[in-house]
């Protein structure tokens, strides 16, 4: 089933991962096999943060292998020994858990994907987010687990999306969690409810245009997809509104970037989306009781309609 | 028991194994006499006295609670209540059998008033999908937005949105009346197979598609027919119709019903096209 929210703040800035917890606990019935934050932090935008892991989350209710602890430590060497040979600067360190680290790094580039190329190109090691502003953290378990896990509950920013998953298609698995990485966007990430019929066909051509796939959820093509059109020249909006016809199957996604937040539906409208829209904030959810976490006063919301895009900026 | 004979006679319907049996002798059912009538109970109804009000919070409460709840004070006579703070909670307010003026002070989540017969029930607030699903009776007024399959199957009453609604409102409805106040999504009024739908804004594409049978009127745009829904003349007496249901319903009194569109089945289904009239019951 799965459940998605999403919030922008616009003119100032919140607790954006407490507000996100709230709303994705409260559609923890929709499934909990795993949840994700991307959250949009206040930064100086002088470095990127990396997101990445190391290895997967193999506790109750995994489906990965079981692998030695040590191997995630050598891993995280040759990541360190790669980012000195292209010359990125670590500027500041912190490994949540075993598996699951993040850095500020300081780089100057524009295009990722050489560097995202590079990164990945270690086994078992997966860059879960890069960008100056955008930072997803995704792990199994419930939204308050996962918050809990990674104390996403104090950070400050404009808007973030999420994600409480009911695994269907693809493994119970940190990699094949929501949100996924615009890769090799900076700041860009989608979250998805829904089937995609036409993952294959699409994956094979974005694959021969270079584009990489990290796992075989179908919601990851939606990123995939949305980047690809990016890198041709559309905008956010135009390449969300070409989806509507390039992507078959049932969804309702929301796609972030540094600035902005948008939304789309299919044209079948066989997905759900509660939507409440006010001057300083947009909340958005799968289910009105997750707008009601951050409002529980009495609002004016409704269903957006089939074949709808909207994107609002911070 | 009932005695079980093969019918003698084959249709082409009973050729394709729509019905091959008939049922004879002694069956359950039961038939009434008014002099008994003190002897039959309804499960689920209470005498209620509309004057006899109260509030209930459900803040605090699940949904089943509140249901519970709700059906105790019924129990106790009441036949007006309001429910404070309903959060957009799901499930609020299904199987009353009753007469009842129930009140909702905020919104409700999904399946809100589902499987009801005989309640008349407004709702200040907004509903998520399939409101009202499998409606009997009673009159329904939800005063914002509803979400999609917006009385689903419906057999009868009056369901109203003063808003908008999502997609497949009046999906497979049987009987009753939808009356929408604002826009109505896509593939509006699917499969429907009896009853009325008064869209007053305009409709998304696909509306009608694959109807049985039923009148949908729509006063905006139509983006798209669906599959067999044709257009059909708006006589006087739709109309007529029209203007008291608008009034009763508290909804567009003033609407210029003359220039809304009147969309029926086409009846060139499968069905239709290859069954004689006696197969095409068995068929349906």
């Amino acid at each position: 089933m799965c459940g998605i929210a999403g919030l922008i703040h616009r003119g100032k800035s919140s607790n954006v991962g407490s507000e996100l917890q709230g709303m994705l606990q409260a559609l923890k019935h929709r499934g909990e096999d795993s949840t994700g934050y991307a959250l949009y932090g206040d930064t100086d935008g002088k470095y990127f943060i990396m997101r990445f892991k190391v290895g997967e989350n193999v506790g109750e209710g995994s489906s990965s292998v079981m692998e030695d602890v040590s191997v995630y430590d050598e891993r995280k060497k040759i990541v360190d020994q790669t980012l000195s040979e292209m010359g990125a600067k670590i500027v500041k360190e912190e490994r949540t858990l075993p598996y699951s680290l993040r850095y500020e790094i300081d780089y100057e580039t524009k295009d990722l994907l050489d560097f995202s190329q590079r990164i990945e190109s270690i086994p078992g090691v997966e860059i879960l987010s890069m960008g100056k502003s955008l930072e997803v953290i995704k792990d199994l378990g419930n939204a308050k687990m996962v918050c809990d896990r990674y104390s996403l509950d104090k950070l400050v920013g404009t808007h973030a999306i999420g994600h409480a998953r009911m695994a269907t298609e693809s493994g119970v698995d940190i990699k094949s969690a929501h949100p996924f990485w615009g890769y090799p966007f900076s700041d860009v990430s989608v979250v998805h409810n829904g089937q995609l019929t036409n993952y294959w066909n699409n994956r094979r051509v974005l694959e021969n245009k270079g584009m990489r796939f990290m796992s075989e959820c179908d919601s990851e093509l939606i990123a995939v997809y949305i980047a690809q059109k990016m890198r041709e020249g559309a905008s956010l909006e135009e390449g969300m509104k070409d989806s509507l016809t390039g992507l078959d199957g049932v969804f309702t996604y929301f796609v972030a970037t540094k600035d902005s937040l948008g939304m789309a539906k299919d044209t079948m409208a066989a997905k759900p989306l509660v939507l409440y829209e006010s001057d300083d904030l947009v909340a958005m959810g799968s289910e009105e009781i997750a707008i009601r976490s951050v409002l529980p006063q009495e609002i004016d919301t409704y269903d957006p309609f089939d074949g709808e895009v909207k994107v609002w900026q911070i | 028991m009932a005695n079980i004979k093969t019918s003698e006679k084959k249709s082409k319907a009973q050729s394709m194994g729509m019905h091959t049996e008939v049922l004879t002798g002694r069956t359950q059912q039961k038939f009434f006499n008014p002099d008994e009538a003190e002897n039959f109970y309804y499960f689920g109804t209470y005498d209620v006295d509309f004057n006899k009000r109260t509030d209930l919070d459900v803040m605090n409460m699940s949904a089943p609670e509140a249901n519970k709840e709700i059906d105790n004070l019924m129990s106790q006579g009441y036949g007006t209540i309001v429910i404070k703070n309903p959060q957009g909670k799901h499930s609020l307010g299904v199987g009353i059998l009753n007469k009842l003026n129930l009140i909702f002070e905020g919104s409700l989540g999904y399946f809100g008033m589902g499987s009801c017969d005989g309640p008349i029930v407004r709702i200040n607030g907004r509903v998520g999908w399939s409101c009202a699903e499998n409606l009997m009776a009673g009159k329904v007024v939800i005063e914002k937005n509803a979400g999609s399959c917006f009385g689903a199957a419906i057999r009868g009453g009056d369901l109203i949105c003063k808003g908008s609604v999502g997609a497949r409102t009046g999906i497979d409805m049987k009987g009753g009346t939808i009356i929408i106040g604002g826009d109505a999504g896509a593939f509006t009024g699917f499969m429907m197979q009896r009853g009325r739908i008064i869209i007053l804004g305009d409709v998304g594409i696909n509306l009608g598609d694959s109807m049985y049978d039923g009148t949908i009127f729509v006063g905006g745009e139509i983006g798209s027919y669906g599959s067999d829904a044709v257009d059909a003349e708006l006589t006087s007496s739709d109309q007529d119709w029209l203007r008291r249901k608008l009034k009763v319903a508290e909804i567009g009194e003033d609407f210029d019903v003359s220039k809304m569109k009147k969309i029926v089945a086409g009846k060139k289904l499968w069905n239709y096209d290859n069954l004689e009239p006696t197969e095409k019951k068995g068929a349906i």
